[in-house]
């Protein structure tokens, strides 16, 4: 029997970080323990209304930092809860040594991190210095594009975090202001229909347990196993990848919205490519559009899965083009690498036989808006490089004042 | 649950129980942890008067008991830190130095 998708969804107008909230109540955690920052602040104030409203059972521990954030999330997720936080940049930054943890002792909780750059100059706008800081952590890191996408990505999150062969913590990324503070129209499935999907948290170890005592964060020195635990999170995040896939199918099949690792348009027939992740990838959409609208054989990715990065699936899509543009709202001070999207294509590409041209544009630091004008500059430039085959300048700074 | 890990230092990656989770609980005991000493405590039991202050002291549970009375100190575990002789009321331990002790003992072994 098809389903009515319309039936299921409620088409609603809000913004970013009420959508995550949202999607938080149908997910109804045992626990979130929450600092707030911003431009997550509204998350985790409209999730304490819904939990003083008695609209969910969670316990909501309001904590004194994001150190303390993580560390009661790890407590809580370690004696069994299914347990949630929220997040924004120097917060993130404060969380930092839990999140190994977190990772480390496989606990899966799920944090939305609204992408905000980190001081200095203090600036509370968007960009993905934050989480491109936090992607060794060993979390798994989806990207939105808007607050639709948050909210479906905050419900996978719990499903994939879950899973018994991934027991990962999951981050979910938003575009601070742009997504989290912009209203926005989106579909929210039902309550059933989400319960359903995310379905009963059932640890199988943990701490209060009685009938089954469990040390958890014992000491693994020099003698110890520390080595064998690491290789066993590279393992869960190398599954993961097949994980956030059927999870992302089986969502589809319930909202009518599927999800994959990353999304493209035009890639059958295009010769160069833009890669963008965030919110930027609606505009570029949109420029790519208006391009091959016009006949050029330009196509995008829009990256959704930063964490596992998708090395193959990314080679193979981008398998005989001309040449490839990364955006990255982020840089990573290498020293001219560029940016950490586009280092790490890089690399997923050095195996391929023939290479596309690479070239990067780093921009929207600190919030630096991206108009299609600064798209279209981008895309002019990579079709110049698809035509002469000739990269003059690897690294570019989009919209900086020179 | 008896956790077998008689061969736990041969075991591929995949073996081990994720993020470094101990199943079986309570078995730091299969752990020993006396190599770690530098100080060596030495028990009289001629002066020993049963007091148990030093067990009540011991960080390590290292004092061995049987029937409320002090048997001997556990060298599995213990680590020297020497607060059961400063406690003490009878003087009847005494720390030593380790390496000296061992060197001593490793002697005896070899002319036995």
């Amino acid at each position: 029997m098809a389903v009515n998708f319309k039936d299921i969804n409620k088409t609603v107008a809000l913004v970013g970080t009420d959508a995550v909230a949202e999607a938080m109540r149908q997910i109804d955690p045992d626990v979130v323990a929450a600092y707030p920052i911003t431009p997550q602040t509204a998350i985790v104030e409209t999730f304490a209304q819904m939990v003083a409203d008695g609209k969910v059972n969670t316990n909501y521990v309001p904590v004194e930092s994001e150190h303390s954030a993580m560390s009661a999330a790890i407590g809580a997720s370690s004696a069994g809860a299914r347990v949630m936080t929220a997040t924004a940049s120097q917060g993130l930054a404060l969380m930092w040594e839990l999140l190994y943890i977190a990772s480390g002792l496989r606990l899966p909780i799920v944090m939305p991190n609204v992408n905000r750059a980190l001081s200095a100059p203090i600036n509370i706008h968007c960009d993905h210095g934050d989480s491109m800081g936090a992607r060794d952590t060993g979390w798994i890191q989806l990207f939105s594009e808007n607050a639709q996408e948050a909210y479906d990505n905050t419900l996978q999150a719990m499903r994939i975090a879950e899973h018994k062969d991934i027991l990962l913590p999951v981050m979910v990324l938003l575009d601070g202001f742009i997504i989290s503070h912009a209203i926005d129209r989106l579909d929210l499935v039902d309550d059933d229909v989400a319960k359903k999907f995310v379905g009963q948290y059932k640890p199988e170890d943990y701490m209060l347990n009685a009938s089954q005592p469990l040390c958890v964060g014992a000491f693994d020195g020099l003698y110890g196993y520390f080595f064998e635990f690491k290789r066993q999170q590279e393992e869960a995040m190398r599954n993961s990848v097949k994980v956030i896939q059927d999870v992302g199918k089986e969502y589809g099949a319930v909202s009518g919205r599927p999800y994959d690792l990353f999304e493209s348009v035009g890639l059958e027939d295009a010769e160069y490519v833009l890669i963008a992740l965030g919110s930027a990838a609606g505009t570029v959409r949109s420029e790519v559009e208006c391009l091959r609208e016009q006949g050029l054989p330009i196509g995008m990715i829009k990256l959704r899965v930063f964490r596992p990065f998708p090395a193959k699936e990314l080679a193979a899509a981008l398998a005989g083009k001309k040449a490839v543009a990364v955006m990255d709202r982020s840089d990573t001070f290498a020293g001219g690498m560029g940016g950490p999207v586009f280092i790490e294509l890089r690399s997923a590409l050095y195996e391929e036989e023939k290479r596309p041209l690479l070239v990067n544009y780093v921009y929207g630091l600190g919030g630096r808006d991206l108009p299609v004008q600064l798209v279209n500059q981008a895309a002019t430039e990579l079709g110049e490089i698809a035509k002469s085959g000739q990269v003059k300048q690897m690294v570019n700074y989009l919209g900086l004042k020179e | 649950m008896n956790w077998d890990i008689k061969d736990i230092k041969d075991w591929d990656w995949r073996k081990h129980p994720r993020g470094g989770l101990i199943r079986d609980a309570g078995n730091a005991k299969k752990f020993k942890t006396g190599g770690w000493r530098s100080a060596r405590p030495l028990w009289d039991e001629e002066k020993c008067v049963q007091c148990l202050i030093c067990h009540i002291f011991c960080p390590d549970c290292s004092i061995k008991t049987k029937d409320e009375k002090m048997t001997g100190i556990d060298y599995d575990f213990c680590k020297g830190c020497g607060i059961c002789a400063y406690e003490c009321p009878h003087d009847a331990i005494t720390m030593i130095d380790e390496a000296e002790a061992r060197k001593k003992e490793e002697a005896e072994e070899g002319r036995a």
